[in-house]
């Protein structure tokens, strides 16, 4: 009898545990629960400056200007915005609008977020690196003075995020501190105008928003969920496997291998579109002598001819069927389509033409190839190492002894970055820019040798002509005499071989149907809760 | 006994001033970690300023030197991913790894020494041939593999057991525990036989052998021959003379199952210390990684130290020769 016991206590314990109580709970509220890699790096909005952790700190803070989906602007914080002169602009203010902890929102929390976002230790600095001041008019008008006429300071604004003043002062937490002393009040607690609210956020484990009962915009957003919960988790395998048991709604990236699989599921969809990042490779342009050939006094890759031979050789169709899945969009370009400067008519790539290579290397001198070492990064971008190592034969069929370095991003961008000089002749890198503007992978990657200029210009690729252009693109403030220019500079760098670009890599989301209604996958590889509909 | 604590414990210090030095000369060749705590736009002094800030620029003696300063006087820096002091992520990392292994250690240890007794006791029975094929599958199948089996098996086609995290924690305000609620039980379930699989394949195959070896000799045979009743021979003689080499062995790894719980715990999204480790190795987060490592070696060295205790309590010889001889 006693056993009997025993046996019915043990099966009713199985049944207990397999019994999910998430399936009942979800009928009464809208629960949205969603996956990623890895964790937002903190909730301070101006102390990282990383896509997953900005788009967070989008869910909850404000900006004077919010960017949609299409990469459009509407207005957020600021309700319009005139030029005053060249270099004064004029933003009236929305009314009415609350921080989440009830403080009202006005102008002096516009001067001191700007105050504090530009500090030195604030990455998000890069945004507001044009502005002089702002400053208070009334309550509900600031004006922004740019150092000089500054035609992309709107699209800066979306990157600008709006603290209350009074909520950081009583936390002493003005300073954005980074990396060492004491923690910053701001980045494990959040106070914004944004629609969603902080509820709990356990670092590495989960992140609980809800929605903001008094956000000003509340009648006009789409999205219809009660609470969201985002769960880092870092298995590709694991992250499938909880889309496909339901436990959760949503997750990305879907591995290139699965997304078959999962596109065979009745209640999951994966949604693909192109990404803003265009991968490319990169060569040593400066240097007298190969790193790879001591002794021998020569750079081939000075030669414009060595480097048009190295972009005929690499067959992007072939990197895009074979290495990519067919989930990346292959570009002539270094900036994608949306981004602002994208010139649709150079975007076709290098014509694979080996045969031409082969002729290319001949005239240039090299008619039995050199040898060169290939730095590629192994943990950063989508299928990186296996795209440099499809990269190298395709080079070693025109003569060239390719090398492949492969490693962890922490090494990779060390080498190829000023760190360590620019310790590479070849190179993979990708690039987003943060302003969506071409200006800024003109400054970063095209042109080098002014401050501000050729951070991630790691072969120094530079010519004065691109140089020239890149100043007067700065501060030319009608945009069609400014996308002349930028169509120019970019030709001329295409012209040149600067670099070769390869692709832009898809966006692969797996999204569960039969709780999902709706959500809007933006250009970027992560979510924005304005756009999220649950059924 | 009390000396022996003593000396063990200066023995610790050692151990991980060791382990802390020999880390701090393998960081240099893990990145730079400022490249990951700086987004793309940031200028270059800006980059140096943080480098100069974190002390990346100091020699590496030195800013070893500063780790032990600091952590002698229980400061362990900042995470440079989360931001947050390192003895609080500790804090709230360590009751989940420390129940993952506990529950995985029981579960080693209920099922797999009776699979030992069994096997040793029924050599020839079907049931020892099917335990020792299990075993054997147990045993050369890679944790991530088993891991990925079970959440596919009891996560998505079966649908009955969570496929990741852990959820249903109650939090005691010193400790998140799993153990009080059912969804808790739940997320532990699969992690904990996942981790603890290899332990069980192994204590069952040692068991075994030794209980093999015990049987054999002598004092047995005289056992039997008094007419004992095979359960107190079985039990009260032989298993209790195997036990010694087994406890030093559960010892050894408790040790690895921490250890190997990184693997677990990534397959399972399990918030522990393995998932930080891995995740502080790909970041180059030194205050973590350091502090991680001297944590582990304490813990090994602590266990080592039990391991010892527990000589004394199971084997009556050790006892007799430490009161007479010196």
């Amino acid at each position: 009898m006693r056993y009997r016991l025993g046996l019915v206590a043990a099966v009713a314990a199985v049944a207990a545990l397999t019994l999910s109580p998430a399936q009942e709970a979800q009928a009464q509220e809208k629960v949205f629960r969603y996956a990623t890699t890895g964790d937002v790096l903190g909730l301070d909005p101006h102390s990282n400056n990383e896509g997953p952790t900005n788009t967070m700190k989008g869910n909850v803070y404000g900006m004077l200007i919010h960017r949609k989906p299409d990469l459009s602007l509407e207005p957020d914080l600021a309700v319009s915005w005139e030029n005053v002169d060249e270099v004064t602009w004029r933003f009236n203010l929305r009314e009415g609008v609350t921080f989440h902890n009830g403080n009202p929102f006005t102008a002096d929390d516009v001067v001191y977020s700007f105050k504090r976002q530009t500090q030195e230790t604030s990455d998000m600095s890069f945004a507001l690196a044009t502005i002089e001041e702002i400053r208070k008019v009334d309550d509900y008008t600031v004006e922004i003075v740019t150092k000089g006429p500054d035609p992309i300071l709107l699209l800066n604004m979306p990157n600008f995020y709006i603290m209350d003043e009074e909520w950081t002062e009583e936390n002493n937490a003005f300073e954005v501190v980074r990396g060492a002393g004491q923690t910053n009040f701001p980045n494990v607690n959040a106070n914004g105008t944004g629609p969603y609210r902080v509820v709990e956020w356990v670092q590495d484990n989960r992140l609980v928003l809800e929605p903001f009962d008094d956000y000003w915009g509340k009648d006009q957003m789409m999205a219809n969920i009660d609470r969201a919960v985002f769960t880092p988790i870092p298995n590709d395998a694991t992250r499938v496997a909880a889309l496909l048991s339901g436990e959760i709604d949503m997750m990305y990236p879907v591995p290139l291998q699965d997304v078959p699989r999962l596109q065979n599921e009745a209640d999951v969809e994966v949604m693909e579109g192109p990404e803003l990042r265009t991968i490319f490779l990169g060569f040593d342009q400066w240097r007298d002598e190969l790193l790879d050939m001591p002794g021998s006094g020569e750079n081939p890759f000075k030669d414009q001819r060595v480097r048009a031979a190295f972009a005929h050789a690499i067959d992007l169709q072939a990197i895009q069927r074979v290495v990519m899945r067919g989930a990346s969009t292959p570009t002539g370009l270094m900036v994608a389509p949306g981004i602002n400067g994208f010139v649709e008519e150079l975007n076709t790539p290098y014509e694979y033409n080996p045969e031409r290579s082969r002729e290319l290397l001949a005239e240039a001198g090299y008619p039995d190839g050199f040898p060169v070492t290939l730095d590629c990064p192994n943990d950063r971008y989508v299928n990186d190492e296996p795209i440099c190592n499809a990269v190298i034969p395709m080079l070693e069929r025109i003569g060239i002894d390719v090398t492949l370095n492969a490693q962890t991003k922490s090494l990779h961008f060390n080498k190829i970055g000023r760190a360590e000089g620019n310790n590479t002749s070849f190179f993979m890198l990708g690039w987003t820019p943060g302003s969506y503007d071409s200006l800024n992978p003109l400054m970063q990657l095209m042109t080098t040798g002014e401050p501000g200029h050729g951070d991630w210009n790691s072969g120094r690729y530079s010519n004065p002509e691109v140089m020239a252009l890149t100043q007067k693109i700065k501060t030319e403030m009608d945009p069609e005499e400014r996308q002349a220019m930028i169509t120019e500079a970019f030709r001329i760098h295409q012209e040149d071989v600067g670099h070769i670009p390869l692709h832009q890599q898809a966006l692969a989301w797996g999204v569960r149907t039969d709780t999902v209604e709706e959500i809007i996958q933006r250009p970027f590889n992560d979510v924005d809760l304005r756009y999220v509909v649950m059924k | 006994m009390f000396a022996f604590i003593i000396q063990r414990l200066f023995q610790a210090v050692l151990v991980m001033l060791v382990v802390a030095f020999v880390s701090f000369a393998l960081f240099q060749f893990v990145g730079d970690p400022v490249n990951n705590m700086v987004g793309q736009d940031a200028t270059e002094a800006q980059r140096e300023a943080l480098r100069e800030r974190l002390g990346l620029n100091d020699p590496v003696p030195l800013q070893f030197l500063n780790f032990v300063t600091n952590a002698a006087q229980f400061e362990f820096g900042l995470s440079y991913r989360l931001g947050i002091p390192v003895e609080e992520i500790v804090a709230q990392r360590l009751p989940a790894t420390i129940e993952l292994v506990l529950v995985s250690a029981v579960i080693a240890l209920l099922v797999g020494v009776p699979m030992g007794v069994y096997t040793g006791l029924n050599r020839h029975s079907p049931l020892s041939k099917v335990f020792l094929t299990v075993s054997l599958i147990g045993i050369s199948l890679p944790t991530f593999l088993i891991g990925i089996l079970l959440i596919l098996v009891f996560g998505v086609w079966l649908a009955w057991l969570p496929t990741f995290g852990r959820s249903g924690t109650v939090d005691l305000g010193w400790w998140e525990t799993s153990f009080l609620t059912v969804q808790g039980w739940r997320s532990l379930i699969l992690p904990g036989i996942t981790l603890a699989l290899f332990q069980l394949t192994l204590i069952m195959r040692l068991v075994r052998a030794e209980m093999l070896e015990v049987l054999r000799t002598d004092y047995i045979k005289f056992a039997r021959a008094r007419g004992l009743s095979n359960r107190a021979i079985n039990f009260g003689h032989a298993l209790k003379n195997t036990l010694v080499p087994v406890i030093t062995i559960i010892g050894l790894q408790i040790g690895s199952l921490l250890a190997f719980s990184i693997i677990t715990e990534t397959v399972f999204a399990w918030p522990g210390m393995g998932l930080l480790i891995i995740q502080a190795i790909q970041f180059a987060d030194i205050p973590v990684m350091s502090s991680y490592l001297v944590l582990i070696a304490l813990f090994f060295v602590l266990i080592n130290l039990i391991v010892d205790l527990l000589y004394y309590v199971v084997d009556p010889r050790l006892r007799i020769e430490r009161g007479g001889a010196h």
